[in-house]
């Protein structure tokens, strides 16, 4: 199903999908009008595309027009989406329409329980934790949280945790080591939030005793990044046993912007575009770095599409991967979690005796 | 793999050029006062008149922290690469090249085996002068060995930050050094090491929120600048002055985010006293 309002939220590169919705919707609203027997003058509210080529179709011939759009409006989803450039992922991972993590608990979980707050300072509303049951699992649900309308979005600082958040997650997922249940984060973030508070309370400190912590505890960790992946604000939950993004995530040490302001000197259309190609933050990239372990796959257009069928792919690989690790003691856990770390890096190595040999 | 940096020390050393004859008198960039450099440098590089502490190199430290010749540099052998052929105006590879050329080292960190007033431990120190500081493969890797060969050998673990964070060149591997780097540090915590952090100006980014805030000890240099976020950025979100010494030591220890704010001059004691508190 696609979602076909005029309010949807456009991005640019999706404009030959937009034109083409648009002519089905007229396509339709004609064939509808001409089976009731009246007269449609003109185009639907909100439609602007060029919509003579459909008036010149005999109403007899709709139904067969009809489908060939669609036809051709699969088609042109799927190829725009699987030619994505990097800035482009980065702007879908960011739609307005993407999927959350409540409302991929609202999708995949039963009986969700929240827990709130870190004991310590407050509730931070940019990390959601809770208890919920996926499939036949139990688990502990840890997940960033943007906010959909204006007033959660500014008390989620738009996805951008505190030190009170990271706590919060760090002491849930204790608990969850504690009773045995399995741990699965969802990670959309633009990174950590960058104030005084956050400064004062400790950011720094309270991302890096997460990374410590969750690479020992004796339960098993799963991460997906499913909108944004930025930095360490995403790192900071991401510490697991398996890591993977969906397909249109981006996760990097940087966002694009930050890295254009830095080494371009300035952010804009063009060097955003050449940051977010550079940064290898795709996917893809980050499949072929070892960075994730594996790619959950979202139906054609995107999540924001179709967050259900989105919800489902999501959950069909987290079922997996708990399947997995579902026996795996807790010592082989933290183990094979620490090799998986471990290895991540790339530089040269020589023989320590040349070196010391060139030394002297 | 790239063979950019596939060249050996020998080469590098050879490019280095002469170094731009520095004057015999500076100026403090905190008191203003003219100094002698000669008696600033003697000084452990703090200005002999208003405590100003100057920036230093990672072997200027390592100097400074070991006994007399004790220290024995280990993970010389390790070199970056460029494994995402990085380019922003300049190419990562040649960046890598230039920065080795002026500083004549391989990347930003330093490592090995020491002496502190008689006392072994390992000291790994970041060096500003390469890329900030920042931390990419091989600055992660130096740090995760140093910290498992401290584990392995049951000695005291001393690092020494300053950087400007995360190296962006290798990104998402780079992001992964800090996962690394606590991870390992997770097993110091295990084997009951005890780790000195000693921060100094400045550190922020990655390097402050993974490594840097997990010493059981944290101690600091005084008015180093220490953050997860850089002030401009900070600006820039929250659209307003940032308080007078907001992100300093001073500020950190009120914060109740760091243990010690120590002067240079007694850093060396400082550690000592701590190791026989905590060390094994
Ligand atoms: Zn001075």
């Amino acid at each position: 199903m696609l979602l076909t309002m005029s309010s949807f939220y456009q991005l640019d590169f999706e404009r030959p999908i937009r034109d083409l919705e648009q002519q089905i919707e007229a396509a339709e609203a004609r064939l509808k009008a001409a089976s009731a027997g009246t007269e449609i003058v003109g185009v639907p509210p909100g439609v602007v595309a060029n919509l003579d080529e459909i008036d010149a179709v005999p109403a007899a011939d709709l139904p067969g027009h009809i489908e060939s759009l669609k036809a051709k409006l699969s088609e042109t989803t799927r190829k725009l989406y699987d030619n994505l450039s990097p800035w482009d992922t980065v702007r879908v991972a960011r739609h307005p329409q993407r999927p959350q993590t409540r409302d991929y608990i609202q999708f995949m979980c039963k009986d969700f329980c929240e827990l709130h707050g870190d004991r310590r300072f407050g509730d931070d509303p940019a990390i959601v934790t809770g208890f919920a049951r996926i499939d036949s699992f139990k688990v502990l649900v840890v997940g960033h949280h943007k906010g959909r309308t204006t007033q959660e979005k500014i008390a989620c600082h738009f996805g951008c945790a505190h030190p009170e958040g990271y706590r919060k997650a760090l002491a849930k997922m204790q608990m969850a080591e504690k009773f045995g249940v399995p741990i699965v984060t969802l990670v959309d973030t633009p990174g950590a939030y960058p104030g005084l508070g956050a400064e004062q309370r400790g950011q720094a400190e309270a991302i890096a005793v997460n990374l410590r912590e969750m690479s020992r505890l004796k339960t098993p960790i799963i991460s997906v990044v499913i909108g944004e992946g930025g930095s360490g604000g995403a790192l900071g939950i991401a510490v697991a046993d398996r890591v993977a993004m969906m397909q249109n995530a981006w996760y990097s040490v940087i966002s694009p912007e930050g890295c254009a302001a830095i080494l371009w000197k300035t952010a804009n259309e063009q060097t955003n575009t050449a940051a977010a190609r550079a940064l290898k933050l795709t996917a893809r990239d980050n499949l072929g770095l070892g960075i994730v372990d594996d790619v959950v796959q979202e139906p054609v257009g995107g999540a924001h599409r179709n967050p259900a069928a989105a919800a489902d792919l999501l959950k069909a690989w987290i079922v997996s991967q708990l399947g997995t690790l579902k026996g795996v003691s807790g010592d082989d856990l933290i183990a094979r979690r620490y090799e998986r770390f471990r290895k991540l890096g790339a530089f040269q190595e020589t023989l320590e005796e040349a070196v010391a040999a060139e030394a002297r | 793999m790239t063979q950019v940096a596939a060249r050996t020390w020998t080469e590098v050393r050879a490019a280095k050029k002469s170094p731009i004859p520095e004057g015999l008198w500076l100026r403090c960039p905190s008191c203003g006062q003219m100094i002698y450099r000669k008696q600033m440098e003697a000084n452990l590089h703090v200005c002999p008149e208003c405590q100003h502490h100057f920036r230093i190199g990672a072997a200027e430290r390592v100097k400074q922290l070991a006994d007399t010749g004790t220290f024995q540099p280990m993970f010389t052998n390790l070199a970056p690469t460029d494994p995402l052929h990085f380019k922003d105006l300049k190419s990562y590879a040649d960046r890598l090249l230039a920065e080795q050329v002026k500083t004549g080292q391989v990347d930003a960190v330093v490592s090995g085996q020491a002496f502190i007033k008689g006392r072994p431990a390992m000291v790994c120190s970041l060096d500003l002068t390469f890329m900030m500081g920042s931390m990419g493969s091989v600055v992660g890797e130096t740090i995760t060995r140093t910290i498992e060969h401290a584990t392995q050998a049951g000695l005291p673990l001393i690092i020494v930050s300053c950087s400007g964070g995360a190296r962006m060149q290798e990104s998402g591997l780079s992001l992964m050094q800090m996962a690394k780097t606590s991870a390992a540090l997770a097993r110091f915590d295990d084997a009951k090491g005890l780790f000195i952090s000693v921060l100094t100006d400045p550190t922020t980014g990655g390097v402050t929120a993974s490594f840097s805030m997990l010493g059981d000890v944290i101690i600091a240099e005084p008015k180093a600048l220490i953050g997860f976020a850089g002030p401009r950025v900070i600006q820039q979100t929250i659209r307003q002055e940032l308080p007078e010494g907001f992100q300093r030591s001073e500020f950190l220890l009120q914060s109740g985010i760091i243990d010690r704010i120590v002067k240079r001059q007694d850093l060396r004691s400082e550690l000592a006293r701590i190791i026989d508190y905590a060390g094994k």
